[in-house]
């Protein structure tokens, strides 16, 4: 199914007689559910863009990309920074605004910026009983009843089919630079990139990379603004680090490939095993991640996120033991739930939610739970 | 504004209900004397006042558990409260209710420099978390006008915002976990020192839910490095349109101000006869402020000034020192008590997209003949939160009625310029009954069905945010 409108996909979901597998660019084949294909691709557009009031809508199948353009029209951008799961998921096809929504994909930036959520300012969507839904709006700041904007960022479309999001977006910056630090131990790194989102110089990624090029630990620390601004901290950034033999990087093309790499978890690309996803508090970062036992390693967020490369079939989460965070299985063939499994307190509320939501338990059945 | 009948059941078992609660907490937490909970009918919306049942001050989530499964037990409604400043009527109590008052609960459980965060006890009021980790360098972001004595917990229940807010997000964008506990006594823990949710995103819904959802006890929030230092630019313009233009301008350019403040002229004369911080007299005025080191700061008023020099400004004023840019703040931060020298002010919270910010300012200007009441707009422009402020005199029979119709058709107005009815007040009372023109009846009840899950009975604060009519089933349910 590939409803064109809005009426046409409540129609769809009200008649549905039975599970329903819903897809924007299938980009993001995360988790495990069935049902018959219930396709977003035909709700297509960007219904307004006001690049004046940072602010733009669109209809949930929209490419990504072509929202994309329209920013860099303006220069303007997404400031979370979606990742393309393409590569690493070994998956096809054009990535939609939906599809980035649902499953609330962020990037590097988010560890100064915010996430998909925090940049979601209203959703239309429709529920598992067909009912079409509208929470939120286009303003940037709306306290008006609950924010149930927030609940369909990030739910893998298990509570409702996303058929409009508004975002906020924000201006893109006149120059990026990165202090390249090469050689630190993970400890070490993690401490390094705490102390730098702690300096005032407003660092917008950071990251380590324990496999550098030519096999050297590589920490990335990334300021963005105006040119002399991200001279004057780059320069700061450097003295703070200076026994580290800093290097800043200033060109602008390596460093979008840069960060498009960690970003999008490049070094794991074309490898064999499964790949887990794991938020954590920075701090703790080093002592998780000696327990996974990975074949690599990759830190983002400060140490706040673990990307790991694990043997195929095990359980890192076994591993990790009870610790404060969540893992996900972004990639792998193990027989343990995709997502973190929730406290009992936790997932009554989670499933009651669903069941008021989607009380048939049609829309991505088992994909989260 | 009309409150639900009080339920007559658990008025006449007053003094079991609050025998029990004095067997868990302390003697001096459980407040039952008529003089006494007077100091709980009302919050910063003093229009309406009703004592409540009785109020308890626990100082724990363990305590607080307790009370509510007392609570539970005895199907008594609970209202929690923090520091009581909300705007809206959030924690106004009605007869048959227990206020449960965070306010002990206020220390600091842990500040931890190297992940950026803190974790507070709810009752402790905004402006002390950021006093708890200035010594690092550090600070809260979120700065309501109220900072100095509203409670992270009203923070976290309003999603309250501030005027820096442009730059670094409202508290749900500041907010990392809680310890809350729902209506039946069960503890829950959400989110923590890490980020986003692992599943669904419960901390989102919980932020903004109004005291409707759980007690929150505990927060978990982010800090940040305090920047070099700030400078704001005063502008003033010959019309509202010219100053819209202006912010529209200035945020097209990539330039990204931590805040953009707005006064029009009603409010600038009221403000100079009140605090006299030299403001121009004119008909529009921009503060603009920016943050980094020296030469940072420099590049980027260079950058406004100039956009702002397009559009004539009739004056422009930089801060040279500190004393400069604190005479630039002061006007602004004594707008509502100038506001309030002259009357009684209902203040409206409204958001609309900025491009409608001169469409909406003329209307307003326009109805405030037609309804013979006067109004002031002061407000946080770069993101479209208008602060009409209304003036009456309560003394006045039929005044304040007046006052509200005129509000009613001012947040309509943002509703159907594609805005909302608060942008950071809360709905609490005072705006439920206006839902309906923002909400169809199923979105309402979607949003109901949220509580229906945390609080199935409809215990915790139930006569807010959605229109009586629309939630009265549901609350019957909790009075049978
Ligand atoms: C002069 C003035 C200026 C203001 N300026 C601003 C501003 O700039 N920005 C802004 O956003 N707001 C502003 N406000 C409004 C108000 O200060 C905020 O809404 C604030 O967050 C309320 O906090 P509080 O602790 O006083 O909450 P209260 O008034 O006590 O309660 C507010 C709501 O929170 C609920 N609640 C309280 N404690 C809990 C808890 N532990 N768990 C769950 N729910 C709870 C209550 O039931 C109620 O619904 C202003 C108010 C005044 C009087």
């Amino acid at each position: 199914m590939r409803p064109e409108t809005e009426t046409e996909l409540a129609e769809a979901i009200k008649t549905a007689q039975g599970p329903l597998h819903v897809r924007g660019g299938g980009t993001r084949a995360i988790g495990r559910t069935t049902g018959a294909l219930l396709e977003t691709g035909g709700l297509s557009g960007i219904v307004l863009y006001e690049p004046g009031a940072l602010t733009l809508v669109a209809r949930a199948g929209t490419p990504l990309a072509e929202i994309e353009a329209a920013l860099e029209a303006e220069g303007q951008r997404l400031p979370f920074e979606p990742m393309d799961h393409r590569a690493l998921l070994g998956t096809s096809g054009a990535p939609t605004v939906g599809g980035m929504a649902a499953a609330n994909v962020s990037g590097p930036r988010r560890v100064q910026a915010g996430a998909c959520r925090d940049y979601m300012l209203g959703v239309r969507f429709v529920d598992g009983a067909g009912r079409i839904l509208r929470n939120g709006g286009r303003v940037m700041k709306n306290v008006t009843g609950y924010d149930l904007v927030k609940l369909m960022a990030g739910s893998w479309g298990t509570l409702g089919v996303l058929t409009e999001v508004a975002f906020k977006v924000l201006p893109k910056p006149e120059a990026v630079a990165t202090v390249l630090l090469e050689g630190l131990e993970i400890g070490g790194a993690v401490t390094a990139m705490s102390a730098a989102l702690g300096s005032p110089y407003d660092l917008t990624g950071a990251a380590h990379l324990p496999d550098g090029p030519e096999g050297t630990p590589r920490t990335l620390l990334r300021i963005e603004g105006f040119s002399d601004s991200v001279g004057y901290r780059a320069e700061r950034l450097c003295a703070q680090f200076a026994a580290r033999g800093p290097r800043v990087e200033t060109d602008p093309e390596r460093n979008a490939a840069l960060w498009r790499d960690l970003r999008d978890v490049a070094p794991f690309h074309e490898r064999a095993g499964d790949v887990w996803r794991i938020s954590c508090k920075p701090s703790d970062a080093p002592a998780l991640a000696a327990r996974l036992g990975a074949e690599a390693l990759l830190f983002d967020w400060g140490g706040g996120l673990i990307w790991a490369l694990v043997p195929e079939g095990g359980d890192a989460r076994a591993r990790l033991g009870a610790f404060a965070g969540h893992a996900t299985l972004v990639r792998g063939a193990a027989a343990v739930p995709v997502f973190q499994p929730e406290p009992a307190p936790v997932a009554a509320l989670s499933a009651g939610l669903r069941a008021r939501f989607d009380p048939r338990g049609i829309l991505n059945p088992g994909l989260m739970a | 504004m009309q409150m639900p009948e009080p339920d007559a059941r658990v008025l006449s078992r007053k003094a079991q209900i609050v025998a029990r609660l004095r067997g868990v907490l302390p003697a001096d937490a459980v407040i039952e004397d008529a003089m006494e909970t007077r100091a709980y009918e009302c919050d910063a919306l003093t229009a309406y006042r009703c004592p409540p049942l009785c109020a308890v001050l626990p100082s724990s989530t363990e305590e607080v558990a307790a009370v509510l499964t007392i609570c539970h037990e005895e199907g008594v409604p609970v209202v929690p409260r923090g520091s009581g400043t909300s705007l809206a009527g959030g924690a106004l109590p009605t007869a048959d209710s227990v206020i449960l008052g965070v306010a002990r609960m206020n220390a600091v459980l842990e500040t931890d420099y190297a992940n950026r965060i803190i974790r507070v006890q709810t009752g402790r009021t905004n402006l002390s978390v950021t006093g708890a980790v200035e010594e690092g360098d550090f600070f809260y972001a979120p700065d309501p006008s109220s900072q100095l004595a509203c409670a992270i917990a009203g923070n976290i229940a309003m999603n309250s915002g501030g005027a820096h807010c442009l730059k670094y997000g409202v508290t749900t964008n500041n907010l990392l976990g809680v310890t809350m506990v729902l209506m039946d006594g069960t503890v829950v823990e959400l989110g923590g020192a890490h980020l986003d949710a692992g599943g669904l995103d419960l901390l989102g819904v919980i932020c903004g839910s109004e005291g409707q959802l759980g007690v929150v006890t505990e927060a978990t929030l982010r800090i940040l490095r305090k920047p070099e230092g700030a400078r704001p630019v005063l502008m003033g313009f010959a019309a509202n349109e010219v100053a819209g233009e202006c912010v529209s301008d200035i945020i097209k350019a990539g330039v990204l101000p931590v805040a953009i403040e707005f006064m029009d002229r009603p409010c600038i004369e009221a403000t100079e006869a009140f605090a006299k911080a030299g403001y121009p007299m004119c008909e529009a005025l921009l503060i603009v402020e920016v943050e980094g080191s020296e030469a940072e700061i420099a590049e980027q008023l260079g950058l406004i000034l100039q956009i702002a020099r397009r559009h004539n400004p009739v004056e422009l004023r930089e801060a040279r020192d500190a004393d400069e840019a604190a005479r630039i703040w002061l006007g602004r931060k004594s707008a509502f008590g100038a506001m309030g020298q002259i009357n009684d002010y209902m203040c409206l919270d409204g958001t609309i997209p900025v491009s409608a910010l001169p469409q909406v300012l003329r209307r307003i200007g326009e109805m405030s003949k037609e309804f013979g009441l006067d109004v002031g707009n002061v407000f946080h422009a770069g993101d479209g939160n208008m602060h009409p402020l209304i003036l009456f005199d309560a003394n006045k029979p039929g005044d304040l009625e007046l006052c509200e119709r005129f509000g009613a058709e001012i947040l309509k107005l943002c509703v159907e310029v594609g805005g909302c009815l608060t942008g950071e007040h809360g709905v609490g009372i005072e705006k439920r009954d206006l839902m309906t023109v923002q909400y169809t009846p199923e979105d309402l009840e979607v949003q109901m069905a949220v509580k229906d899950v945390f609080d199935p009975q409809w215990l915790l604060n139930p006569a807010k945010v959605f229109p009586l009519a629309a939630s009265e089933t549901r609350r019957a349910v909790a009075a049978e």
